[in-house]
């Protein structure tokens, strides 16, 4: 059963193949429903080597399945073979199943536009690469699906390639993820260097066992964290993704809220032990990278207009979350809020996508409102996901942001509350978005009259394909909780789960002030959740007090704008400074070096002028004369 | 003279006694010769000539390749005969894994140029030039005799310089001149360089002779002279790569180049320089390429860097590219001097990888100024949108530029890098950002040539045809092939660059470094259990 894992990629490759060949022939909707069919199958063999992998005893959940030896050159060997552990197929589960509902999701969202197949032919292999990446044996093989990931997210955000803007974000998402890829293959390097492999069951062994030294475990780790801030967005690298919303609304969801931001955090997990090994501040970094992000994402979010904008600095802000719980030791947590934001995210991004197709492309939040009255699935499974991020219990978000902040206060107090501050302001501005989308005065009612076209404009709830997958998430986004549940050592089912993986670079916080009060600190959650909404509530529905949007917070502390700046202005001019001293001062140099000897000879110039036979005989002449030379010197 | 030379064949190692090295160099060339005598009113028996002759080249090279030993590192289906007895010059040819795809390379690109890009005018001439190429290429790669190399090193340039002289662009007189005159000064020391060689190595050897295995296995030099004489060939190699700061002939000559001239100059081309270095720098002079290390590798990383940044820069998507072929060549010159089992892997592998990636996008490049008479990026626009399949087969070739996984460029890239951290981390370090640039250079290009909305002049742009699409096809296939599966070209190449390396730390107090084989055992893979 294990060693059918290679139909788990295989699947969407020849889904993404077969739309190569014939997608225009299987046109719209043949060409959707042969990826969702394809991916839907991947999901079915995941689960049912899920249940397999279940019946083994928890040491034996380990499994190498070798496809064929890609790279094989001196000490450097690796294979095209994938890892079949608990982490993987968590990994693999959710992203074949989420990825089944946002193909699903795109059958109706992509309906009329002309490159239909082509879209569901880049969402196969984005799905394959994902699959790669995560299913890896090795570095390599992993680093094959982060880059193919890359690439299929450049090609999903310029969808639109006739849209200016579409076309340079999705530029600007490949090049930033390169500035990560870079770190990536530095930590490869240092890992074959050290360790003489890229497996991670070579690399993490010596972690583990002590022969990897902790300066080099520092270096590796370090420059994975500089991969996974590109691909997950942390700063000072998250720039991209906000952009990535000029893609389709079903790549928001899919790529850049449930699967491949997410990788990062996976990269870090499954190399665990190296960053155990590597100096304790490793941790510190991680972290705090993560909490600030958190929080500034969170900031960012407060005054945002654009219904998606405002879930993609949320994505990055709980993203924040997630490496916060890495760089606290809390693998176990990181992977849990991964999997429930992947439930609750896409469930808020196809949500707004159903906003968006209802609203006829519109994407400005000041022009919704009352929502709920004309797309009633679309109003109630978003207010679930709203409820699951917010924070608020039972919802599944509660729980896995809980205990990230519980292994935060263990570790480092301060950034418990920065991260609890986040949290306040995540409650704060996803209830702004509900109040502004879903309740409160319709405002376009007013829209539709100004452009004087009343019964087109009226917002519709969308089909089946759309809404169906939004009501399944939102029964994961409520119960999702349930994987991990702090009520006793029994209902840490995905830390018993994922116990093989992580075992002893999971932090310990038995017996600590924050795990003794715990209760405490869910309390407290639960009332920072509550005040973030009643705050909300106060301002947006009620009108007690003015929104505080300034200027600078709509403009992503202008941070974003200062990078264009910074590279449109000095680092264009030093870039044209190197293109003009190369045809100035270096080929000037040739040039002038050719004029002068010109000049300087009659003879040259004559022989220059002329035919390449004169050459030919120079050099002849030239042979002749050296080789005189050498007679004479009596060496010959 | 040359009857003979075909007729005395026969000390090959592999299992032909076919002479099928010296039929490589010799068929281009009688090729070249009957189309010289071939009347001009017949134009459509020269193109079969012509035809026929590159296409058993070619299927030659594939042959010897399919006969090539795999597991053997030394040289296979060598050929010796003397040739001027009282100089000591022989007519030695040789293949090994380092030259092998290289020749093989040579013998797949030339069929392709030839039937898949059609000269303006004057199809006669230019035909018989480029046969007369092939045959200068193919024997530079085979030539296991210093002399007979640097002859046929030479004969290169002048089909190269009619070649674009003949049927380049506007500005094609100044390019190929400055192309002839800056590889002939190179070539000048090289010169010097070979008949000092042979000249110091007769007290070793006892006799005069210009063989390179003789030379090399058996000659030793004083250390500051084989310093002199590593550089006097290390010169004329660091023009032809081009290596930073020789490099200026290059964007013209490339820019100016017909589309046919552009492909093989940056497909077979620039490789006798980074060739040269292997045969002519490491093997000759090991003590001496150990020794010119630091530099070389601080040169390499100049260019990496370097040639992204005026890449980034152009105007003229022809000349970008040949930028780019400056920063690709920076990373094949970081694997040679770093002078490991991976970097020395990566970097013959490279040379072919970019001759086919770079060669498809000049053929690329060709193909959009058929259509729209201009290269400059800023009056392209939005061509993605009226050819679809053309942009996408720009697109696979891009990204194979670009070192995207599962495609040929980054396997040979990932191990230039991870093999040269070993010996050369700060180097490798910083060429490493190269990839983040190559993203941004080409994609940058990519977005003002292939996205947006259609002008006028674009609205018009025709799709592929069947011919271009035929031609490119076999580009991918390759792309395609050797990403996802390089084990057959690896273990051909790797048994003679790790007999190179200990050569290299024989002579000289070099010392590779060594990892112990550790990889799964077959005996772990799949699991049983798992069932």
């Amino acid at each position: 059963m294990l060693n059918l894992i290679w139909l788990v990629p295989a699947l969407p490759l020849a889904g993404f193949l077969l739309i190569v060949l014939f997608g225009r022939k299987l046109g719209e909707p043949f060409a959707g429903i042969l990826a969702t069919v394809m991916t839907a199958s991947s999901f079915i063999v995941v689960a049912s080597i899920y249940f397999k992998l279940l019946s083994l005893p928890s040491e034996e959940r380990h499994h190498v399945v070798k496809l064929f030896t890609w790279i094989p050159v001196g000490g450097l060997h690796v294979d095209m073979a994938w890892l079949v552990d608990p982490l993987s197929i968590t990994m693999a589960l959710f992203v074949t199943g989420i990825g089944s509902l946002i193909h699903l999701y795109a059958i109706g969202y992509m309906h009329g536009d002309a490159k239909f197949p082509k879209f569901f032919m880049y969402l196969n292999l984005f799905i394959f690469s994902m699959l790669m990446l995560v299913l890896g044996e090795n570095l390599l093989v992993t680093f094959l699906g982060w880059e193919g990931v890359g690439t299929c997210s450049y090609f999903l955000i310029s969808f639109w390639h006739t849209r200016d803007s579409a076309a340079t974000a999705g530029k600007k998402a490949f090049v930033t993820n390169r500035v990560g890829d870079w770190g990536m293959m530095t930590a490869m390097f240092l890992a074959f260097s050290a360790v003489g492999t890229l497996s991670y069951d070579g690399i993490n062994h010596a972690a583990a066992n002590g022969s990897l030294a902790a300066v080099t475990a520092t270096g590796i780790a370090m420059m994975l964290f500089v991969g996974a801030c590109g691909k997950s967005a942390q700063l000072p690298l998250y720039i991209w993704l906000p952009d990535a919303m000029e893609g389709p609304t079903p790549v928001s969801a899919l790529i850049h809220a449930a699967t491949m931001v997410t990788s990062g955090v996976f990269l870090l997990t499954r190399m665990a032990p190296v960053l155990h090994a590597a100096y304790p501040w490793m941790g510190d970094v991680i972290a705090t990278v993560g909490v600030l992000t958190a929080l500034f994402a969170a900031t960012i979010a407060v005054a945002q207009t654009d219904i998606k904008k405002v879930l993609a600095y949320s994505t990055v802000s709980q993203l924040g979350f997630m490496f916060l719980a890495i760089g606290s030791g809390a693998y176990v947590a990181a992977i849990f809020h991964m999997v429930t934001h992947a439930f609750f995210k896409a469930l808020l991004f196809m949500g707004s996508g159903s906003v968006i197709h209802g609203m006829h492309h519109e994407q400005d939040m000041r022009r919704m409102g009352a929502l709920r009255k004309v797309m009633p699935i679309t109003a109630i499974t978003f207010i679930i996901g709203w409820l699951a991020i917010a924070g608020v219990p039972p919802f599944a978000g509660f729980w896995s942001k809980d205990e990230i902040l519980l292994y935060a206060f263990a570790n480092n107090r301060l950034l418990y509350f920065i991260g609890v501050l986040a949290a306040l302001l995540t409650a704060y501005y996803m209830t702004r978005q509900v109040i502004m989308v879903f309740f409160g005065k319709a405002q376009w009612n007013d829209h539709a009259e100004e452009n004087g076209a009343h019964g087109d404009h009226t917002p519709h709830e969308s089909p089946w394909t759309m809404t169906a997958p939004l009501v399944i998430l939102s029964g994961l986004a409520i119960a999702g909780g349930v994987m991990q549940l702090p009520f006793s050592n029994k209902t840490h089912w995905l830390e018993h789960w994922l116990e093989p993986v992580v075992h002893h670079a999971e932090a310990n916080i038995e017996g600590t002030w924050a795990s003794d009060n715990k209760w405490l600190l869910l309390a407290l959650a639960v009332v920072v959740a509550c005040a973030g909404i009643a705050a909300s509530i106060a301002v947006y529905a009620k009108g007690r007090a003015k929104p505080i949007e300034p200027a600078i917070l709509a403009d992503a502390w202008r941070y974003d704008a200062g990078i264009s700046a910074l590279v449109g202005g000095p680092g264009r001019q030093a870039f044209d400074a190197v293109a003009a001293f190369d045809a100035h001062v270096i080929d000037g140099a040739v040039v002038g070096v050719g004029t002068e000897v010109r000049a300087a000879s009659g003879i040259l110039h004559r022989v220059q002028s002329g035919l390449v036979r004169s050459y030919a005989a120079i050099i002849g002449l030239g042979a002749v004369l050296m080789l005189a030379w050498f007679l004479l010197r009596g060496v010959l | 003279m040359l009857s003979t030379l075909v007729m005395n064949e026969g000390v090959a190692k592999a299992t032909t006694s076919f002479p099928i090295l010296s039929a490589l160099i010799l068929i281009p060339l009688f090729g070249a010769i009957a189309i010289t005598l071939l009347s001009n009113r017949r134009p459509e028996y020269i193109k079969l000539v012509a035809a026929l002759v590159s296409v058993g080249t070619g299927a030659m090279s594939l042959w010897m390749l399919a006969k090539f030993q795999t597991h053997e590192a030394g040289f296979q289906f060598v050929s010796q005969h003397s040739w001027i007895k009282a100089w000591g010059i022989s007519w030695h040819l040789g293949v090994d894994g380092i030259s092998l795809f290289l020749v093989v390379l040579t013998g797949i690109l030339f069929p392709l140029v030839i039937l898949g890009v059609d000269p303006h005018h004057d199809e006669k001439r230019y035909l018989g030039w480029l046969l007369l190429l092939e045959a200068g290429v193919m024997g530079s790669f085979l030539s296991l005799d210093l002399f007979l190399f640097f002859i046929f090193f030479e004969i290169v340039l002048v089909p190269m310089y009619f070649l674009i002289g003949g049927w380049g662009y506007d500005k094609r007189i100044y390019a190929a001149t400055k192309f002839f005159l800056y590889t002939m000064f190179g070539s000048a020391f090289m010169l010097v360089g070979i008949i000092a060689t042979a000249a110091l190595a007769r007290r070793d050897i006892g006799y005069l002779t210009f063989d390179l295995v003789k030379i090399a296995e058996h000659a030793t030099f004083a250390t500051n002279t084989a310093r002199w004489l590593f550089l006097s060939f290390a010169i004329a190699f660091a023009v032809k790569v081009p290596i930073f700061p020789l490099h200026t002939w290059l964007p013209d000559a490339h820019t100016q180049a017909p589309t046919g001239g552009s492909v093989i100059l940056a497909g077979v081309l620039l490789k006798m320089g980074t060739y040269g270095f292997l045969r002519f720098g490491l093997y000759l002079f090991p003590a001496a390429a150990v020794w010119a290390k630091p530099v070389l590798l601080t040169l390499a990383t100049i260019g990496i860097i370097y040639g992204a940044i005026a890449a980034t820069m152009q105007t003229d998507l022809k000349r970008l590219v040949a930028y780019s072929s400056v920063a690709h060549l920076g990373f094949i010159v970081l694997g040679t001097f770093a002078i490991t089992s991976q970097s020395l892997t990566g970097g013959v592998m490279q040379m072919v990888n970019h001759g086919i990636s770079t060669g498809a996008l000049f053929l690329l490049v060709g193909m959009i100024y058929e259509r729209r008479h201009t290269r400059a990026i800023a009056e392209l626009k939005g061509i993605q949108a009226v050819a679809p399949i053309f942009a996408a087969a720009f697109m696979v070739v891009m990204l194979s530029s670009i070192g995207v996984p599962g495609l040929n460029g980054f396997v040979g890239e990932f191990l230039i890098l991870i093999g040269s951290f070993e010996t050369a981390r700060w180097w490798t370090v910083v060429a490493a950002t190269g990839v983040i640039l190559a993203a941004l250079y080409l994609l940058w290009a990519y977005q003002r040539v292939f996205h947006g909305e259609p002008d006028e002049a674009n609205s018009t742009f025709k799709e592929i045809t069947l011919r271009e699409s035929a031609l490119l096809l076999v580009f991918i296939g390759l792309i395609g092939f050797t990403g996802v599966f390089p084990k057959p070209m690896l273990s051909r190449i790797e048994p003679s660059v790790d007999k190179l390396i200990e050569h290299v730390e024989s002579h000289s107090s070099y010392k590779a470094p060594v990892h112990e084989v550790s990889h799964m055992t077959d005996s772990e893979t799949p699991s049983e259990e798992g069932k």
